[in-house]
């Protein structure tokens, strides 16, 4: 038995503009996040980005059940944002999702723009914004951030699918109404974005109980700390 | 610092190596909402789909799923990290 593990979306069901249209936002998103990423990566966050892209890699093939016959599994933007910051975050994605395109055929080639822009610079920029406005909560100990980290990707998994929607709307395939289209994927994004908020609060809990300097959600408070003493 | 690391980098090569196995295989939410309202009939296949490693199977046994996961992640690590490495900023710091 040979069941495929297709976890994103595949060609042609896009049209061919709208298809480029979003390999191009996704070209310029990359872009501007390749240029901002400098500045949050030093000796000691390089090693952790990069392990943070390997460990998003692994989770997103653990596809776990959401409805009968329907399962869901991690995007991931969230998870990376809070641990890396939104640049890096979503060029680690980014590195995900083009590595299953071209390594393991998961997910189309020409639709790669659309996959990027939706989990990695939709995704990863929401469950962003997300994380920082709810900070402050996100420091009062690892329940704290554990929660934080739950809504952030929960809020990240709908909005990502949105991203789906929206393509969809301009130049989908198939002639389905967006009415249709958009409740059935932002619910059932409802139900996977609650697996994604557990792992992502499971993920950051435990690296906040150990190394909590290597998440980049807590890092303003600990460099001012540093300063004074 | 170096354990941490280590232990990161053995967590994820658990998980797609050998929790992969467990993994739900019905088609995700995506798939299956394209699925039921007919919009997957436009889906074309990858043109990488008879490539090797596909469906993260190695040559289309999927029995060596745990085996394709764990080149995913070690190429993952090796392209990102190399790439973040390259990237991050060069000021000397002393430990």
């Amino acid at each position: 038995m040979s069941e495929t593990i297709a976890m994103h979306m595949s060609d042609g069901l896009l049209n061919a503009p709208t298809s480029l249209l979003f390999v191009v936002v996704a070209v310029v998103g990359v872009g501007v996040a390749l240029a901002k990423a400098r500045g949050d990566l030093d000796d000691r966050t390089a090693p952790m980005a990069g392990l943070v892209a390997a460990f998003v890699f692994a989770t997103q093939m653990l596809n776990f059940p959401v409805l009968p016959g329907v399962s869901g599994h991690l995007l991931g933007g969230a998870l990376a944002a809070i641990l890396v910051g939104p640049w890096v975050g979503a060029l680690c994605v980014t590195i995900v999702l083009v590595l299953q395109a071209l390594l393991f055929a998961d997910g189309g080639v020409t639709a790669l723009g659309a996959n990027v822009t939706n989990m990695a610079l939709i995704g990863t920029a929401v469950g962003y914004l997300v994380a920082v406005s709810l900070r402050r909560f996100a420091r009062r100990g690892r329940a704290g951030i554990a929660a934080v980290a739950f809504v952030s990707a929960l809020v990240n998994t709908v909005v990502a699918s949105g991203g789906f929607v929206l393509e969809y709307a301009i130049g989908g395939q198939g002639g389905v109404a967006f009415g249709t289209v958009a409740g059935a994927v932002l619910g059932v994004h409802v139900l996977i974005g609650i697996g994604e908020g557990l792992i992502t609060a499971a993920t950051v809990s435990a690296v906040t109980a150990v190394r909590p300097d290597l998440v980049y959600l807590l890092r303003g408070t600990e460099q001012k700390l540093e300063l004074r003493a | 610092m170096k354990r941490f690391f280590v232990g990161f980098a053995v967590v994820s090569l658990l998980l797609a190596g050998v929790v992969s196995y467990f993994a739900n295989s019905n088609p995700d939410g995506l798939d299956h909402v394209t699925e039921v309202h007919g919009i997957a009939e436009h889906a074309e296949e990858s043109p990488l789909s008879g490539s090797l490693f596909a469906d993260y199977a190695v040559g289309g046994d999927d029995r060596f799923t745990g085996v394709a996961g764990i080149l995913g992640v070690v190429v993952t690590l090796v392209l990102a990290g190399g790439l973040f490495w390259l990237l991050r900023k060069r000021t000397p710091q002393e430990k």
